[in-house]
């Protein structure tokens, strides 16, 4: 047999080896080496802290006494894993988020950065967390006693070793965990030892149960049938228990603070979650595959009164493998050390932050502003409480006496931190959870567990008299502790579970819908719940109070100098301020409290920002601006688009205008050159015939006369031509003035017909109706009078029928007064009928002597008048209709 | 300020797949459930008024740890499977971070 001072120095060894590890670890980090340090297997083995010396020699007792009841404690943790997508996603993505230290720092700033929440947390874990670290000193000093031989014989003293084992791991947490400041800076050495001590237990266990099913049993089939003639070899569960451990254990798997600590604080890459999603589910199986095999060779091979916890190292030694039990010794001493290690760091994270530093800023009247590095104060605090948590432990550890009450309590400390899980589930999926609630549910959680669960365990006569137990207190039956309500019978465990649970949650519920939230806390539930929509920013503080040069010396005390320094500057970059120091926005007041979170908690640093920044950071003003931000979000978009509407319609008008001015450009280069081509036709003429008169010698008079009369021709057509343009050019411009006469209108055709029949060449015969003229007119009569002129000379001009003939037609429609000059001549070509009304347009060239100014006159002039001219096919021959203006019209007899 | 996008209804087939599979992630850990929760039907040695003999250690050794095996040989095969949907997941969210810290 290995003696005991053999295997202390096996185990100091090993520490030894532990301690350079760590040590080699940290170093490697420091020097951004990382590596496999940040490998999602070594995240995975650090999840392994799960499995501690309870599980690691109880689950073989606990199979030796039960069956495979064991199991369910590995089976609702790797359900949560396997099903990470629905809650650990979101807690390591919000943990990540909101720099969540621990899962007190979680609840408390999921419920508006309650300090007082933190601390009843704080509490609760501690309570629950230190008889299990009491176990942890338990076990390791029973397996060490195993190895001394039968109790009494040797000198082995084991309150001593538990002295020694809590001062080595004091050591080993405060230099490795507190080394440095910034939780979420991590704690590399602490993992990379937690990892190398996983591998060191799953091995260790795997070889003890290879040898027996191997070794002992002689193969996977013989070991089948001596499992089913064991004692052990029927299924035999308490279905209820089935049930409650499997949901137990999932929900201590999310709460217990050590394992927040490792899934979400020193969580690296939110990937990793999803490589040990897997890869830890397989680790449990791995640890539990051999459990009921050693179980069923123990119950084999040892003496009846043997402790089946101890199976993994006595089944060994009695096979006379000393270093096969000497492995598995430090199998269960890394179980036992790794726990109590993560345990009490994640402990006294929560105690030095939501309890030692409050309380120490709030005696200070200074507060935050103090001289000095608080930095020393929060790492002095966290090694005290770490001293402290671990000296709880083993007080415990000694008051308890060691002896059986202890081991029942890995599950009762299951059932105590699981009562963190509704307000935690309740926080990060519904937003109307609320402080109250998540409060007083933890309160009545935590009341009926250790009415339930803590104080009963200590059994009857302890602290409980067994009156207590059988009659309830003050003999109120409904009240006794294993049956509460009257509802006995159940076993003790999932009694305590079912309403410990039950009552917190609903107590959780009901006061969470009856209260109302905070601002801070509706925008914290916020951001929680909808962590994954990243849309929601906290609104904080009102920076106009603070100073940078304040927040600068305060970040410099928690973060120390060099850090705060670079934060500052990095964002005086970012803001383009010249130096330093950038200005105190909300955006960097933000940052800051988040970064000094994750040094000291929310609660702690939202405090420490407040007193600079004085005051409420959140009013309600804040929060109504949040809430209306996405109404104010759309209204802008709403006007943004109705804008971008109104931008493209001007755009689509200055398109058309561009367009007309562009036609416009064309038509007036097409009319300087028409004007030039009808200026010169005459001008040539007129030109040649004084040249002839000039040179040409011994003209006759007759001669002389002929071209004299040319010219003169040529030069009244230039000045008609000239007469014209001038009139229309005054006609557009809007500067002819009308002569407001009030005449009838078949006076004003009898004149026009006159006029023209007295300059006309060709014969055309006029029939009007001058019944349908009696009509009274009061408009421009002259002009109207000119139009009817050149009508009338127009179709005297190009109607070509063998007998012209023009009709001169009074419609009357309603009061509509049209007069219809319809000859009988051959009708426009209908191409041309768009543009008889456009300057210089004649329907043929060659044809008549006009300049085609005639009926763009008639048109400027009916439209100057308030009516109109418009062509109309008629059935032989042409219509030109002029619509006379309706008001004047309505004047009719 | 752009508008959120609208998400096609009908999608192409490899994201249609994608998005199943990604279902099968989430019901997985119900299927667990279902499936570790059954042997609370096996009769065991303590039943008074059972009428079947319980159910033998072995059987309910191995019934429990090829569920577990399936469970986590599903778990890794999905998380291969879906690793490019989770890389796009994680981009999304990393441009979120950038766009918080700016």
């Amino acid at each position: 047999m290995a003696s005991v001072n053999q295997l202390i120095g096996v185990s100091l060894g090993y520490v030894v080896f532990l301690f350079a590890v760590a040590f080699f670890a940290e170093r490697a980090a420091v020097r951004g080496r990382r590596g496999w340090l940040g490998s999602p297997m070594v995240y995975t083995l650090s999840l392994s802290i799960y499995c501690t010396a309870w599980t690691f020699y109880g689950a073989v007792g606990y199979a030796a006494r039960s069956g495979m009841e064991f199991v369910t404690i590995y089976l609702g943790p790797s359900l949560v894993m396997i099903g990470w997508w629905w809650i650990l996603r979101k807690l390591v993505r919000i943990g990540r988020a909101q720099r969540a230290t621990s899962v007190a720092d979680l609840i408390s700033a999921r419920y508006g950065k309650s300090n007082l929440l933190a601390v009843v947390v704080t509490v609760m874990a501690v309570i629950g967390v230190t008889p299990y670290i009491a176990l942890q000193l338990q076990s390791v000093t029973l397996s060490l006693s195993v190895f001394s031989g039968p109790v009494g014989e040797n000198s082995f003293n084991q309150p001593g070793a538990a002295f020694w084992i809590a001062v080595g791991l004091a050591l080993f947490t405060v230099l490795f965990g507190t080394r440095n400041l910034n939780a979420n800076e991590r704690h590399d050495g602490v993992v990379i030892a937690i990892a190398v001590e996983a591998v060191v237990k799953l091995v260790a266990l795997m070889a003890v149960g290879i040898f027996v099913v191997w070794g002992i049993a002689g193969g996977i089939g013989p070991m089948m049938e001596r499992i089913d003639a064991s004692p052990i070899g029927e299924w035999n569960i308490d279905r209820s228990r089935w049930i409650a451990l499997t949901a137990l254990s999932a929900a201590a798997f999310l709460c217990l603070p050590r394992m927040f600590q490792v899934m979400v604080v020193e969580n690296q890459d939110e990937r990793h979650l999803q490589i040990a999603s897997w890869a830890f589910p397989l680790y449990l199986l791995l640890m539990s595959l051999f459990v009921v095999p050693i179980a069923v060779i123990g119950l084999d091979l040892m003496p009846a009164g043997a402790n089946p916890d101890l199976f993994v190292l006595t089944v060994p030694l009695a096979e006379g493998r000393v270093g096969l039990a000497t492995l598995s010794f430090l199998g269960g001493f890394s179980s036992a050390t790794s726990m109590v290690i993560v345990a009490t760091l994640a402990l006294a994270t929560m105690v030095s932050n939501h309890v030692v530093m409050p309380l120490w800023l709030s005696m200070r009247e200074e507060g935050a502003t103090v001289s000095g590095d608080v930095r020393d104060v929060v790492i002095l605090a966290r090694r005290a409480s770490i001293l402290v948590i671990i000296g709880l432990g083993y007080l415990y550890y000694r008051f308890s006496g060691g002896g059986a009450a202890l081991a029942a309590i890995g599950l009762i400390s299951f059932v105590g931190v699981a009562q963190f899980l509704p307000s935690m589930l309740g926080g990060i999926f519904w937003r109307g959870a609320t402080r109250s609630g998540a409060l007083t549910g933890l309160i009545v959680g935590f009341a009926v567990w250790v009415y339930c669960s803590l104080l009963p365990s200590f059994g009857p006569g302890s602290i409980y008299s067994l009156s207590m137990f059988e009659n309830g207190p003050w003999g109120i039956a409904s009240l006794r502790p294993e049956a509460l309500f009257g509802i006995a019978g159940l076993d003790p465990t999932v009694h305590a579970v079912v309403w410990s649970l039950t009552l917190n949650t609903f107590a959780f519920l009901v006061v969470s819908l009856l209260s109302f939230p905070g601002p801070l806390e509706r925008l914290q539930g916020a951001q929680f719940v909808n962590v994954f929509d990243h849309s929601t920013q906290t609104r904080g503080w009102d920076a106009a109070f603070a100073t940078s040069e304040d927040l600068m010396i305060m970040s410099q005390r928690i973060l120390g100098s060099e850090e705060a320094q670079n934060l500052f500057r990095a964002e005086a970059r970012r803001q383009g301020v010249r130096g330093h120091l950038p200005e105190p926005t909300q955006a960097f007041l933000q940052q800051l409290e988040r970064e000094l979170a994750a040094s000291v908690g929310s609660a702690t640093a939202h405090a420490m920002i407040s007193q600079l920044v004085g005051g409420a950071s959140v009013s309600v003003q804040d929060l109504m601006a949040v809430a209306d931000e996405s109404a104010q979000i759309l209204e802008y978009s709403n006007r943004l688009e109705a804008k971008s509407a109104e931008l493209s319609r001007t755009a689509l008008k200055l398109r058309e205008a561009n367009e007309k001015l562009t036609a416009l450009s064309v038509q007036k280069d097409a009319f300087l050159s028409q004007i030039s081509h009808e200026l010169r036709t005459p001008m040539t003429s007129i030109r040649s015939f004084t040249e002839i008169l000039r040179d040409t010698e011994g003209l006759g008079h007759v001669e002389k006369n002929k071209y004299a009369t040319i010219i003169h021709g040529e030069t009244i057509r230039l000045t008609r031509l000239l007469d014209d343009l001038l009139d229309l050019s005054v006609l557009e411009n809007g500067q002819v003035n009308l002569n407001v006469e009030t005449g009838r209108l078949s006076d004003v055709l009898e004149q026009a017909v006159v006029t023209a029949q007295a300059a006309a060449t060709g014969p055309v015969a006029i029939k009007r109706r001058h019944l349908d003229e009696a009509i009274l007119l009061t408009t421009d009569l002259d002009r109207l009078s000119q139009v009817f002129i050149n009508l009338i000379t127009n179709a005297q001009k190009y109607c070509d029928a063998s007998a012209p003939e023009l009709t001169i037609d009074v419609r009357n429609v309603n009061g509509a007064v049209s007069v219809v000059f319809a000859d009988n001549g051959t009708p426009i070509a209908v191409q041309s009928r768009a543009v008889i009304f456009e300057k210089f347009a004649r329907i043929d060239d060659s044809e008549g002597s006009g300049a085609g100014l005639g009926l763009a006159i008639c048109r400027e002039i009916m439209t100057r008048l308030g009516g109109d001219i418009r062509y109309e096919p008629a059935a032989t021959g042409n219509a030109f209709v002029v619509d006379l203006p309706a008001p004047e019209a309505l004047a009719a007899q | 300020m752009t508008t959120p996008q609208q998400p096609p209804v009908f999608l192409e087939r490899r994201s249609y797949r994608q998005r199943r599979l990604m279902d099968a992630l989430r019901l997985l850990p119900i299927f667990g459930v279902l499936l570790w929760m059954f042997p609370l039907f096996w009769p065991a040695t303590q039943d008074e008024t059972a009428q079947a003999a319980p159910i033998p250690m072995s059987a309910a050794v191995i019934y429990v740890f090829v569920v577990w095996f399936v469970l986590i040989a599903s778990s890794f095969a999905l998380r291969h499977i879906l690793r490019p949907t989770f890389e796009q997941q994680a981009a999304d969210l990393g441009e979120a971070d950038a766009s918080e810290a700016r």
